[in-house]
């Protein structure tokens, strides 16, 4: 090359002379950072993929300021050249500069070159998935091992359980849910009369909506809408909080103390939530049968005809068969907020993950429940 | 340190707190261009609160608070932003993303405020990474490091950009005495060569003795300055007692038990002498 390259016109300049016995002088001029580096980067790039087999003399006399991009660039250049065989030789570096340069090992990031961000085959993902599952079921085993044993402790010592916990998981989990839980199943029960209410007319069997909306919602909508709208409001809080004992370590704190953090943490909540969601199952059915009222009202029948065929047909295996649901149902929900919050990884991202895990893994686990219990009671005719 | 001293911060009778509790009250001092400043005093004085204050992050009560030429008390939210970007704070609890990897922390404000490439910001992520020794550790959580190394990756992402101020909190607490040894000469280095200027809350007596130009002690009960001046000149002619006792690691309480009452005391530590 036998022009001065003037590379950027920019505070910062990059000079190319070449010098004698096939040489190559970098000389840089002005600010090196973060203004400038930038254009000066490429430029640096292009000349190590080009020329080649020369020695370099990167004469950095002329450079007024210079910042962690600069040293960066710096650097670079030396690696460039280094890693074609050349001869790189640093000039002219004020000494301040040159300690903190000598601070890093351009070896060291020789090695730095981009990874593509790892793509993973379909089968590998898919075999990843299926160990993650089969270690995750292993875990859920286990800990309904730990838990059925501090439970049995706790039976044997009543004395052990943190009945001030219990009350505070009950009260939160029972009576403040009270509202909204009316008022969803008042809702659903409204609609499900409507709908149904429109269907039936045109056979003139509209009196059958009590019925239909007494024994939907004893056996189906009362535990099944309780229970999704626990799993969201008192497992996810379960998994939150436990998630965020366990991201402060305050889990394994407790755990040094001697105290099981299960026997702690999940027994007081689990009968909490065990004693509450039957409750609040009754108080749901109570106002999806309201609701459905509310409904049938309007199809101009006195209230009393309404009432008699509730009456009619709430028979007691209805009821039952509900009220067991939301037991099975309740144990699902402490139990999977109280296992994802223990399995809380750790950082800030962490407690998010498992919140949104126990509530998705509960109420995935209900519906499958549900149906489950649904085909027994089928069979077993209760 | 450089021989120009003009002042980069001012603060000018600060008052601070939280809600209507009084945390400091009528502090006033100065931190010259290139300065290491230390900010000393027991634990719960407000030294995180008053560097909360300096850095904008609360609004002090009364007072102001100049950088440069800025006040960054009555300053409108866009002019904070510019006085800011010539900030790098580490906070005392690291304050890493943990969502990302140790790199892309430091990446980061390099992406967001630099024009450089993919690959320029990688070798200044990672050159930063190496200063503080974290060479290696580049692609894991924060969440999987050990205190210390989430500490030095926080001073690595404070430095990201390379500010013309640097905030520490404690840049050593928890650090073992060769890595913070190594620290307080990176924090020497980037003074003296680059011009940083350092505010760094520290209890490490030595490190105090290494690095500071000038410190101030805060202290609880006066709700403010205690003492100013180099950490040399407060060790040897301590205005206070309790600057005493400070620079000379001595309890507030003379110890009981065996040989506690003895004279001269083998219960006084008199580890600031080294
Ligand atoms: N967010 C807050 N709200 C109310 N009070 C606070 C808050 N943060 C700190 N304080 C109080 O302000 C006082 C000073 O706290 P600060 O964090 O500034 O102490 P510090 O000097 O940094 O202590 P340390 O050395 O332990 O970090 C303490 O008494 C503390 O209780
Ligand atoms: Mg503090």
């Amino acid at each position: 090359m036998s022009v001065d390259a003037d590379i950027s016109m920019r505070e910062g300049r990059l000079v190319l002379e070449p010098a004698g016995d096939g040489a190559l002088t970098l000389r840089f001029l002005g600010a090196l950072d973060n203004t400038t580096v930038p254009f000066l980067w490429g430029e640096v790039e292009r000349l190590g993929a080009e020329t080649s087999g020369r020695r370099w003399v990167v004469d950095a006399g002329g450079i007024t300021k210079m910042d962690g991009s600069g040293m960066a660039l710096l650097l670079r250049v030396r690696c460039l050249g280094a890693g074609k065989g050349r001869e790189v030789e640093l000039r002219g570096i004020s000494p301040g500069y040159r300690r903190l340069l000598e601070r890093f090992d351009p070896a060291a990031y020789r090695t730095i070159e981009r990874q593509d961000p790892c793509c993973q085959s379909l089968p590998e993902q898919v075999g990843r998935t299926v160990l993650q599952m089969w270690a995750d079921f292993r875990i859920q085993v286990s800990f309904i091992g730990e838990l059925a044993a501090a439970f049995g402790r706790a039976a044997m010592k009543p004395e052990t359980v943190r009945w001030r916990d219990l009350w505070l998981a009950a009260e939160r989990a029972g009576a403040d849910a009270l509202p909204i839980v009316a008022l969803i199943s008042g809702l659903v029960g409204l609609v499900l009369a409507f709908q149904a209410g429109m269907a039936m007319r045109p056979y003139g069997a509209e009196i059958y909506v009590a019925n239909l909306v007494t024994i939907a919602m004893l056996r189906e909508l009362g535990p099944l809408m309780t229970a999704i709208l626990l799993s969201g409001r008192s497992g996810g809080a379960f998994a939150a909080e436990i998630g965020t004992m366990k991201v402060n370590e305050e889990v394994a704190a407790l755990a040094t103390m001697g105290l099981s953090p299960v026997a702690f943490l999940a027994v007081p909540r689990v009968v909490g939530l065990v004693l509450m969601v039957p409750l609040l199952t009754l108080f749901a059915n109570v106002a999806g049968i309201a609701g459905g009222a509310l409904m049938f009202l309007t199809l101009d029948y006195p209230f009393s005809t309404y009432f008699d065929q509730v009456l009619a047909s709430a028979e007691i295996r209805h009821l039952m068969s509900g009220l067991v649901k939301s037991v099975a149902f309740a144990w699902t929900i402490a139990g999977v907020g109280c296992l994802r919050g223990l399995q809380t990884q750790r950082g800030p991202s962490a407690v998010g993950q498992s919140t949104t895990s126990a509530v998705v893994t509960s109420i995935l686990l209900i519906v499958i429940l549900d149906a489950i219990l649904g085909t027994v009671f089928y069979f077993l005719q209760f | 340190m450089p021989a120009e001293s003009d002042t980069l911060i001012r603060v000018e009778s600060l008052t601070a707190g939280y809600g209507d509790r009084t945390i400091l009250e009528n502090v006033s001092f100065e931190v010259n261009r290139g300065e290491v400043f230390v900010i000393l005093g027991t634990s719960g004085c407000g030294k995180t609160t008053l560097l909360r204050n300096i850095i904008g992050l609360e609004l002090p009560l009364s007072g102001r608070v100049w950088i440069g030429g800025d006040d960054l008390v009555s300053a409108d939210e866009e002019v904070l932003q510019r006085i800011q970007r010539r900030f790098g704070v580490m906070f005392q609890g690291g304050a890493l993303f943990g969502s990302l990897t140790l790199l892309e922390n430091v990446r980061l404000p390099l992406e967001e405020f630099t024009e450089l490439n993919d690959e320029a910001i990688d070798w200044v992520a990672r050159m930063k990474l190496q200063l503080v020794g974290l060479q290696g550790s580049e692609d894991r959580m924060p969440g999987e490091l050990s205190g210390g190394m989430q500490k030095r990756a926080a001073i690595a992402r404070a430095m990201a950009l390379d500010p013309e101020i640097l905030f520490l909190d404690e840049p050593s607490a928890g650090l073992d005495p060769v890595t913070s040894a190594g620290l307080d000469r990176l924090i020497l280095d980037l003074s003296s060569i680059l011009g940083v200027t350092f505010i760094v809350v520290t209890h490490e007596l030595q490190s105090i003795y290494a690095i500071a130009s000038r410190a101030i002690m805060l202290d609880r009960e006066v709700r403010g300055i205690l003492a100013m001046g180099t950490p040399a000149a407060l060790r040897e002619s301590p205005p206070h007692e309790k600057v005493r006792r400070f620079f000379h690691r001595e309890a507030e309480t003379e110890p009981v038990g065996p040989g506690g009452s003895g004279g001269s005391g083998n219960g006084r530590v008199r580890g600031g002498a080294s």
